[in-house]
C-alpha cells in the first residue's frame, strides 16, 4: 500500500484523531493488513502516538499486523457446529491449505481462523469465506468450495 | 473550590472538592496501600489495592480510593477484616504473576498473604500501567505502551522511539513494582538497538 493511498484514506476522515479506528479499518479492508509504514503515517497525520495506535491495532481482532491472505476462511467451532463435525471440516481445510488457525499460507491465498459462533447454528457445520456463508458442510463440499477460490 | 468534611477511620478530614478519597486520606496522614498510583499521574484504578469501604446516605459500598471522589459527609473505613481479606486476595493473585517482587512481598507480609496460594503464572508484569502512563503523561514520549488485551496484554516498547529517548531517561524504571519493565527494555534493546 503506497503512502498516497494512506493519505487519501486519512483525508477522507479529515485527519481527525477521533477517526483513528475508522482510518485503520479502511486501511485494513483495502490492504488486508496494517503495514508498519502505514501506521507510522497515520500516527504522524492524526497526531496520535504510535504506542496508542499499536495498542488499538492489537486490541481489536479486526486488525492484523501481519499480512493476510486474499481469502479469509472462518470455521465455526461453536457447540452446534462442533457436534455436527466442525473438527473434521477444520482438519480437511488444514490438510488442503497446509496452514493452522491463525496462519496465512506462503502465496497469501488463504488465512485460516476459527470462530466461536457465527450465529447460524441450524446451518452447522458452518464455514465462512470472505463473508460468504457455507452451511451444512461436508469434507467433500469443503474441498469443492476451496477449489473455487483463486 | 469549596471545602468538604469527611470522616476517614473515625477521624474528621477536611478536603477540597474534586479530591479523591486517597488524596484526602493521605493529606490527613492516613495510609492506604497502592501499587498503580502516582502523584504525577491521572488516577488509573488498575490494581484495586486501595479498596476501602464508604458509607453514603446510610449505604455501605466498596470502592477504590484512588478514583472515588471524596464528598461531604462521606464515612470511609480504610481497614477492616473484610477489606484486609480482599487486599490479601489481590496480593496473592498478583504474586502468582510476580512471585519475587519486593513491593508485593512486603505487602504480603503486612496482609498475611500466601505467595504460594495460586499456581505461579509468572508474567512479571502486573499491568499497573505506571511506565506506560509516566512515559505518556509526564515525558510525553510514548516510548512504551500496552499491546493486546485480556490475558495476553503486555507492555511493549516502540524500538524507534525507545532507541532515541530511553537511554538518557529511564525515569520509569524505579516506578515498576516488579522490575519487569527493565527486563522488557533490555530485551527490546538487545533485539532492536544493541549498544555498541
Amino acid at each position: 500500500m503506497d503512502k498516497e493511498r494512506v493519505d487519501q484514506i486519512i483525508d477522507r476522515h479529515q485527519a481527525e484523531a477521533s477517526s483513528l479506528i475508522q482510518v485503520l479499518l479502511d486501511i485494513q479492508s483495502e490492504n488486508n493488513w496494517l503495514p508498519k509504514e502505514a501506521l507510522e503515517r497515520v500516527s504522524q497525520r492524526l497526531d496520535v502516538p504510535l504506542a496508542r495506535i499499536q495498542h488499538i491495532a492489537t486490541f481489536y481482532k479486526a486488525f492484523s499486523l501481519v499480512p493476510k491472505g486474499r481469502h479469509g476462511i472462518h470455521i465455526c467451532m461453536g457447540t452446534a457446529c462442533h457436534v455436527r463435525g466442525a473438527t473434521r471440516i477444520l482438519s480437511k481445510v488444514r490438510e488442503l491449505t497446509g496452514i493452522n488457525p491463525g496462519e496465512t499460507d506462503l502465496d497469501l491465498k488463504f488465512s485460516l481462523e476459527t470462530v466461536n459462533c457465527l450465529g447460524c447454528c441450524a446451518l452447522g457445520p458452518v464455514v465462512e469465506i470472505d463473508g460468504k456463508t457455507y452451511g451444512k458442510m461436508t469434507t467433500a463440499e469443503t474441498e469443492e468450495v476451496l477449489k473455487s477460490y483463486e | 473550590m469549596s471545602e468538604i468534611i469527611l470522616k476517614i477511620d473515625g477521624k474528621e478530614v477536611r478536603a477540597e472538592e474534586g479530591m479523591t478519597v486517597l488524596e484526602a486520606a493521605r493529606s490527613a496522614g492516613i495510609e492506604i496501600p497502592t501499587l498503580c498510583h502516582h502523584d504525577k499521574l491521572e488516577p488509573f484504578g488498575a490494581c484495586r489495592l486501595c479498596i476501602v469501604e464508604v458509607q453514603e446516605r446510610g449505604r455501605k459500598k466498596l470502592v477504590v480510593a484512588c478514583v472515588f471522589l471524596a464528598a461531604d459527609g462521606l464515612v470511609v473505613t480504610t481497614r477492616s477484616e473484610k477489606i484486609d481479606r480482599i487486599r490479601k486476595m489481590i496480593i496473592e493473585l498478583l504474586l502468582a504473576h510476580a512471585p519475587d517482587s519486593f513491593k508485593l512481598r512486603q505487602l504480603a507480609e503486612e496482609y498475611g498473604a500466601d505467595r504460594n496460594r495460586f499456581e505461579k503464572e509468572a508474567s512479571f508484569c502486573i499491568h499497573c500501567g505506571l511506565c506506560v502512563r509516566y512515559c505518556a503523561e509526564v515525558k510525553q514520549k510514548y516510548a512504551v505502551g500496552f499491546i493486546d488485551r485480556g490475558i495476553r496484554k503486555e507492555i511493549s516498547f516502540i524500538p524507534e522511539i525507545a532507541a532515541k529517548e530511553c537511554p538518557d531517561c529511564k525515569e520509569c524504571f524505579p516506578l515498576c513494582p516488579t522490575s519487569y519493565l527493565q527486563a522488557a527494555f533490555v530485551l527490546t534493546e538487545s533485539l532492536a538497538f544493541p549498544s555498541s
